[in-house]
């Protein structure tokens, strides 16, 4: 049977479509061409040429930012995952539906502000003269160096994830069916038990997909590891900025762009996948 | 029913359309009045009110700045940009030879400046403003020198007064970079005896590279322009490789207790120049500004830049300058016989040119800057 064009589908359809080819697919195949050409005078000459691959791929520096953006990216998406959960679970169990809505509203507030701005505002709380080192003064501890650190550099990445997780955990918990919980403490499991064998296999999609999206900004960010990290040492962010500003070398700074692109790619694959996955049936 | 409202509609539609344009009208004329706009390529600050108003205002000019940072942006900037594109073109001299080697800049006529007036011999014939035959294309407008910048708090001058003490144990972890390897490096090369920084062999630059190699403990952080005002200025960084009083200065002025010292191994001298797009339409235009920063007037100006100060390169400049802002002649030790004199320094040898590598290409200290911000 043929099936036929249905032109009101496609009026909806057809836009997304559009728009991803135009500012999604478009981009990334120029991204991909542009490793391959060369710089000659400060300009771009396109050509097809493996130079850029072979000096980027070559050089260890690379590949200590991309285990460190890795590292961090990770730990990011873990602490924020951890640190998420209890609020969220108060907030879906514990609270009415109306204080949930109020809190969501509050926590989608610090996006209207630019994260740059909240970013330098740490710098006024983290300093060695700022507010917490001020505070741990008073009990006779400190100066902690917190600034141009990794902890530096996680507290900027959290303050970008961290109010994003905690929605999307909310959320996905909000939706899990209350009676499964009941029936569990019914049947005598601890609360414990209860969040691993009941709400974490519930919501397991929601979750991953949480880690997932607080993994893929911190993996891109280039705001925290530059101003609250030091740039020390540098991410692969900063790598394609440093690259850039070296003699215009975009062919390197996209060789950068794509090594990122192709891990974000599995990364992403690999959660979807998990989320997805049935449970096999015993 | 509809056709009335309409009607309405567009009767006030017209109304407001013709008040609009009666109210705006004497700015349209003004903004028609100063439409001949200069397009500058510049270090940040350069095309700020506080340098060009006055040029603005007596030559119905508007500046239009376009800024970068490092020289390798500022060409890349002139490449990707169509013909026409700038006019005058603000940058650092050792980048000047490669607009002069691009056949991207203006010859000048040195009849038109008056070179006897220059503070320093080295400054009439600076290199890579003049090409083989004895061209002139670059013009040197200003100057400032790049050593240890420290926390006045920790350190003293004196303890500041070397490299090694980048090295101090008081300054683990609080030793920060400005993020661009020339003048770092450079500090480095010196640190290693070499007395021209820049033209070393493969021997003395590997010696550069393990000396680097050994501050990373030291160091805190590798800050653009914003990072490196904020480091020293909350004491976050006690010392900054690869600055000056460019930086120090501005803090200095709004109290901060820090500085910036020439060190016994000498210091660098970062250099900048204006030129003239060959392919600018507004010559005449750009000429009478390059004329007006070397006036007194102008030269007074870049020492007090808002964005960042530098030194006069003229003696009438200096001279007023003393005149109208003797504090500034004092803080930055433009005046004649203080033991600080940036042109003393130089004539005592103590003053590098900052340069492009001479042996290596840029590529290769790139490289290792970037390996060591990674060790």
């Amino acid at each position: 049977m043929r099936s036929r064009l249905n032109l009101y589908a496609l009026t909806f359809r057809l836009p997304i479509i559009v728009w991803q080819a135009l500012f999604f697919i478009g981009p990334l195949i120029f991204v991909v061409a542009m490793s391959f050409f060369v710089v000659k005078n400060y300009r771009m000459v396109e050509t097809f040429e493996l130079e850029s691959w072979a000096k980027m791929v070559s050089r260890d520096y690379v590949w200590s930012a991309y285990r460190y953006t890795l590292l961090m990216a990770g730990s990011a998406a873990a602490l924020a995952t951890l640190l998420a959960f209890p609020a969220a679970w108060f907030l879906a169990f514990r609270c009415s539906a109306r204080t949930r809505q109020l809190v969501i509203l509050f926590l989608i507030i610090p996006f209207f502000t630019s994260y740059l701005v909240r970013t330098f505002s740490w710098y006024t709380i983290l300093a060695e003269a700022g507010v917490l080192n001020g505070a741990f003064g008073l009990f006779g501890l400190g100066p902690y160096k917190m600034l141009n650190t990794a902890f530096g550099t996680l507290t900027g990445y959290l303050t970008l994830v961290l109010p994003l997780v905690l929605i999307l955990q909310t959320v996905t918990m909000a939706n899990i069916d209350d009676r499964l919980i009941q029936a569990a403490r019914n049947l005598g499991c601890s609360p414990a038990r209860t969040i691993r064998t009941v709400i974490l296999p519930a919501g397991k999609t929601g979750f991953v997909i949480a880690a997932l999206f607080a993994f893929i900004l911190s993996f891109g960010d280039f705001v925290a590891p530059f101003y609250l990290g030091g740039s020390n040492p540098p991410t692969m962010p900063i790598l394609i900025i440093d690259t850039t500003k070296a003699g215009q070398q975009w062919p390197r700074a996209a060789v950068v762009a794509v090594m990122m692109m192709l891990t974000l790619f599995v990364i992403a694959f690999s959660a979807i996948m998990y989320a997805y996955r049935k449970r096999a049936s015993r | 029913m509809s056709d009335t409202k309409f009607m309405q509609t567009k009767r006030s539609f017209l109304k407001t359309g013709l008040a609009s344009v009666a109210l705006t009208t004497p700015f349209v004329n003004r903004a028609w009045a100063q439409t001949v706009e200069l397009t500058m390529l510049g270090w940040y600050g350069t095309a700020e009110p506080d340098m060009v108003a006055e040029f603005e205002e007596a030559n119905n000019v508007k500046f239009v700045p376009k800024y970068y940072a490092g020289g390798d942006n500022m060409l890349a900037a002139l490449a990707q940009n169509p013909p026409g594109t700038f006019d005058i073109i603000h940058t650092d001299a050792e980048y000047a030879k490669l607009l002069v080697a691009n056949d991207l800049v203006l010859e000048l006529d040195p009849n038109d400046y008056a070179f006897d007036d220059l503070l320093h011999d080295d400054f009439k014939s600076f290199a890579g403003h003049w090409d083989d035959s004895g061209k002139l294309y670059s013009l040197i407008t200003r100057f400032g020198h790049l050593g240890v910048s420290y926390n006045k708090e920790v350190l003293t001058a004196e303890e500041a007064a070397t490299y090694d003490i980048y090295w101090d144990e008081r300054l683990t972890g609080k030793v920060g970079h400005f993020d661009w390897h020339l003048p770092s490096l450079g500090q480095m090369s010196l640190l290693m005896g070499n007395a021209n920084p820049f033209d070393i062999d493969e021997a003395a630059w590997k010696a550069v590279q393990e000396k680097t190699l050994s501050l990373k403990s030291q160091v805190g952080g590798y800050f653009d322009f914003g990072g490196t005002f904020a480091g020293l200025k909350n004491g976050e960084m006690l010392a900054m490789v690869g600055i000056g009083d460019w930086v120090t200065g501005i803090l200095e002025r709004d109290g901060a207790p820090v500085s910036s010292v020439v060190p016994k191994e000498g210091g660098i001298q970062w250099t900048e120049s204006y030129s003239i797009a060959k392919t600018s339409e507004k010559t005449d235009l750009a000429l009478k500004y390059l004329a007006y920063t070397m006036s007194p007037e102008g030269q007074v100006k870049t020492a007090q830049m808002l964005g960042y100060p530098g030194h006069c390169v003229t003696k009438a400049g200096r001279a007023l300058l003393n005149e109208v802002d003797g504090a500034e002649a004092q803080r930055s030790g433009q005046v004649d016989g203080d033991p600080r004199d940036p042109i003393t320094l130089i004539n005592e040898g103590r003053i590098s040119y900052r340069d492009i590598p001479v042996q290596q290409s840029l590529e290769d200290w790139n490289d290792f800057w970037s390996e060591y911000k990674n060790a």
